[in-house]
């Protein structure tokens, strides 16, 4: 098939930033989108053009690295997919497609459709973690049983890639479902209740600081994550800084 | 310079306990004087990482990715290996070590292994404390599954995102060291050399990927993490940016790479779709735990579904040939890679491959799906005979195992497979292969330390499932933290190393020297073009199954092609600002060379051993006819090559390896 591409392109952090239009052919159904931009950057190349900047890695959905807002959606008009794997099958010939970076106060453009997402860092820096030196004398595994339903609830709030779609798709650029799915990781197994006081605090500080909106329960944010990332953690996230602000 | 092991003496049960207890120590008042420099944070690097800082060194870390959540090892599925024997089926650290070295075929260093094995049941403590939620069984204990090549249950596993949540566990131990300053993280951020101080490793030169800016980083000892070369194929399982750049870099400083043929061919990825493709996508071992792998028996069949007139669900059970469980009764569907892989290729070599392309065979889940749905019904007090009803409880337990693999199918293929088998194909997915390191994990350049998918330890010719997570973390964690301070032991009245000598200035200005030739080169090709060309080379030439005259043709044609590249590649922009095709010329420029050395050494081993295939050595008659056949004799080494310059002036080196603790045999899955 044949598209019209309209790319967002900013030379750097400082640039002012423009859409470019972009014309690609023989673009196969089988191909993921990031392998159709593939195509368009060999074209550029090629015609001694600079190729667009972005962000991928894995390319199977895991690594959280891909981002883009594709005609509007982040990750693009699928459910359930990151940018890599999105395929070209969701589109037809002739479609015009616009492509931009995700945009949010917190995540400045780095260059065309790269951001810097360290905030997501900084967040996890001030209590991401339980605070356990590696020694080999830990306790045996087996003597922390956890309830299988809280084990899954756990490893369904871990399996976030902290891609920033969350951000990207809220109104408010609110980062609460993703430090609501750490928040809840941690919350809902043994190992992190001792620090869950500290934990929840810091980390809704480091939050607010780095400039992220506050949550109005749109929800738009589990409709546009790529790992289906519940709302029920940013309630429970809720319910931890509510219990921790009375404590504290 | 003879390689020097350093295998402590004694029996293999005693040797790492006699070694902690004997080597020397840093009190934690010098610790915080002496600075490491670790590169690459995925699950060997960023456990490096963590554990070094939390024991009071000053950690520098680097990753080319955004945040070091991203590393490659975040994409691995399966599990993890731990000889933890929760279930009671007889596992225990001698059984791990045993399956190791056999599924390796007795191409890895016995000391080292059985090490691993050791530490395993540690790791999965760790993880646990960190709050890493693995798979757990009703009563609150963690669950285990099956992997290939072995007879006992030992992987622990989250269901197909193993690899993320380990991962994510070793970026949480960081991130606590990142707040308290102890690890000083250097995102985006590429390794483009090591800088040799009086022999030692004391310090890289980077380049800022945003902003181009070359740095010089010093510090009192190295450590690379930072993965296996199987890009070199351009198609692999690899992540687009995993490359060979800071092993080739320390290698082409003195540190000699060992076995770079080993490499790992994974039998069940998705089949190339076509010429448009940039990577291939795993799908997990452990569907072989629940999947039958088959093509027709019958090529009219083979033709019937490829024509589309036959769906691969409707032919009868008796005219499907299950070709493992035919040719591997004793394993079956869990045979280890390299046999299944090169099964896979023998049948579709024969013209049953069941696509377009010919090179795909079918992995099933209808058998599965019945016998966990009657089950269910079962356990719910529901009727067994109700064929709709099994169907969709067997589904769902499916989907609970492997849910996220299926979606990743689905969306990929466009089939849907809970209804109609996979179709799968092998795959570049690891590489064994790396830079050779001795019992201290240390490189053959002082103070230079290479730790998980980047040195070549532990695997031998075929690494087992499972046990890439396993050494990467027994590395990070447990392994180098103790070895690396007898090291430095010796550097606690060092003081600082200083970046403003001769030897930072030297390697910078080399470093700015080939960025510069790149973007001024205005070639004709991208750099991609000479990537793929290799790619095709090293899959057709140097992949599943070699040969001499192949392997002869590509050292020639590699060599060609290198000479092509740095005359006509096209790199566009400059240095001074986020230029992708900049830093994968550079990439791509190693991968000419380490291309060559590959095939060097797959032409030096004439014998079939694990991942490396040779054609002229195979069994010729008896129970194990056509399958791959060793010489002990003559090939019971590692291969460590000196950088001489080009890849063919490179010189090997031999380490001998001893078997005292397990009998070298023929590897038998029948």
């Amino acid at each position: 098939m044949n598209l019209t591409l309209k790319i967002w392109r900013q030379k750097n952090a400082s640039d002012k930033g423009k859409m470019v239009d972009y014309k690609v052919s023989d673009i196969s159904p089988d191909m993921s989108f990031l392998e159709m931009l593939d195509v368009l950057n060999e074209q550029l190349v090629n015609n001694d053009e600079e190729p667009v900047a972005f962000d991928h890695d894995c390319r199977e959905g895991i690594c959280g690295m891909c981002s883009l807002y594709i005609n509007g959606e982040a990750h693009g008009p699928d459910r359930g997919v990151t940018t890599c794997q999105l395929h070209m099958r969701m589109f037809k010939d002739g479609d015009t497609i616009t492509i931009e970076p995700f945009r949010a106060t917190a995540f400045p453009v780095v260059k065309d459709l790269i951001v810097d997402r360290g905030a997501f860092d900084r967040i996890q820096h001030a209590g991401g973690f339980i605070s356990v030196n590696t020694s080999g004398n830990t306790i045996d595994a087996n003597a922390i049983p956890v309830n299988k339903h809280d084990a899954d609830k756990a490893f369904e709030a871990a399996t976030c890639i902290g891609c920033g779609a969350c951000v990207a798709s809220c109104k408010n650029s609110s980062a609460m479902l993703f430090v609501g799915a750490k928040v809840s990781q941690f919350a809902l197994l043994p190992q992190g209740k001792i620090e869950a006081t500290d934990r929840v605090l810091n980390m809704v500080k480091q939050m607010d600081e780095e400039g992220f909106g506050n949550c109005t329960n749109t929800g738009a944010c589990e409709v546009e994550c790529p790992k289906g990332i519940s709302l029920e953690n940013i309630a429970r996230m809720n319910s931890e800084y509510l219990k921790a602000s009375l404590k504290g | 310079m003879a390689l020097d092991s350093k295998i402590p003496k004694g029996p293999i049960k005693d040797k790492w306990t006699d070694y902690k207890n004997h080597i020397n120590l840093v009190n934690p008042a010098n610790k915080r004087n002496i600075d490491v420099i670790v590169v690459g944070t995925g699950l060997a690097g960023g456990s490096a990482a963590a554990t070094l800082a939390e024991l009071g060194y000053n950690v520098k870390a680097f990753c080319f990715q955004d945040s070091p959540r991203r590393a490659h090892s975040i994409a691995a599925q399966g599990g993890i290996n731990a000889a933890k024997n929760y279930q009671g089926d007889g596992d225990s650290t001698y059984r791990l070590f045993y399956d190791t070295v056999k599924g390796g075929d007795y191409r890895s260093r016995e000391a080292n292994v059985y090490r691993l094995a050791e530490v395993s049941a540690n790791i999965i403590d760790q993880c646990v404390a960190q709050g890493v939620p693995f798979a757990r069984e009703y009563g609150g204990l963690l669950d285990n599954r099956s992997f290939g090549g072995v007879l006992v249950s030992r992987t622990f596993y989250a269901a197909g995102q193993t690899g993320q949540q380990l991962l994510l566990g070793a970026y949480s131990a960081m991130n606590r060291q990142i707040g308290r300053g102890k690890i000083k993280m250097y995102n985006r951020h590429e390794m483009l050399d090591v800088v040799k101080v009086d022999g030692k490793a004391r310090g890289i030169i980077t380049r800022n990927l945003i902003t181009g800016e070359i740095e010089r980083h010093s510090a009192h000892a190295v450590v690379l993490g930072t993965g296996g070369y199987g890009n070199v194929f351009f198609l692999s399982t690899n992540a687009m940016g995993s490359n060979v750049t800071a092993a080739w870099k320390a290698h082409k400083r003195g540190a000699y790479f060992a076995n770079p043929c080993y490499t790992q061919i994974h039998p069940t990825c998705i089949p190339v779709s076509g010429d448009h493709q940039s990577k291939l996508t795993l799908m997990s071992e452990s569907l072989r735990n629940d999947g039958r792998i088959w093509v027709p028996k019958h090529m009219k069949d083979v033709e019937a579904i490829k024509a589309g007139t036959l769906k691969p669900k409707d032919l009868a059970e008796e005219d499907r040939d299950y070709y493992l469980e035919r040719r591997y009764p004793a394993f079956g569907n869990l045979v280890p890679r390299d046999v299944a892989s090169r099964a896979a290729k023998e049948r579709c070599d024969a013209g049953f491959g069941v696509n377009a392309t010919g090179e795909a065979v079918f992995l099933d889940f209808a058998s599965a799906i019945q016998r966990y749905g009657k089950e269910q019904a079962h356990v719910k007090g529901l009727n067994e005979n109700d064929a709709a009803l099994v169907t969709k409880l067997g589904q769902e337990v499916i989907k609970n195992k492997y849910g996220n693999l299926f979606q990743m199918y689905e969306k990929i293929v466009d089939q849907d497979p809970y209804n109609t088998p996979m179709m799968i194909y092998p795959a570049v997915h690891y590489t064994m292969g790396g830079i050779w390191v001795d019992y201290n994990l240390m490189t053959t350049v002082p103070g230079l330390y290479c730790i998980g998918e980047a040195n070549f330890s532990d695997h031998g010719a075929n690494r087992l499932g499972a046990s890439a997570l396993m050494q990467g973390l027994a590395d990070g964690y447990f392994v180098l933290p103790y070895t690396i301070g007898d090291y430095l032991s010796n550097d606690i009245r060092t003081g600082p190393i200083s970046t403003e000598t001769k030897e930072f200035a030297d390697a910078e200005k080399e470093v700015r020297e080939k960025l510069d030739f790149f973007v001024n080169n205005k070639g004709k090709h991208s750099v991609d073009y000479f990537h793929k060309k290799l790619g095709k080379i090293m899959w057709n030439k140097v992949g599943m199954a070699r040969n001499v005259k192949g392997l002869t043709e590509a050292i020639s044609e590699i060599k060609a092609l290198r000479e092509e590249f740095w005359k006509d590649v096209k790199v566009p922009g400059t240095n001074e600002e986020y230029n992708e095709e900049l830093a994968k010329a550079g990439r791509v420029a190693d991968f000419l060379e380490l291309g060559e050395l590959f095939a060097k050494d797959a032409l030096n081993r004439e014998e079939s051993c694990g991942g490396h295939f040779r054609e002229d050595a195979v069994e010729l008659d008896g129970e194990q006819k056509g399958e791959a056949k060793r010489d002990d004799e003559n090939f019971a080494y590692v291969a460590a090559w000196e950088y001489k310059g080009e890849p063919s002036d490179a010189v090997l080196h031999k380490e001998e390896l001893e078997f005292k603790d397990i009998e070298l045999k023929q590897r038998s899955y029948k």
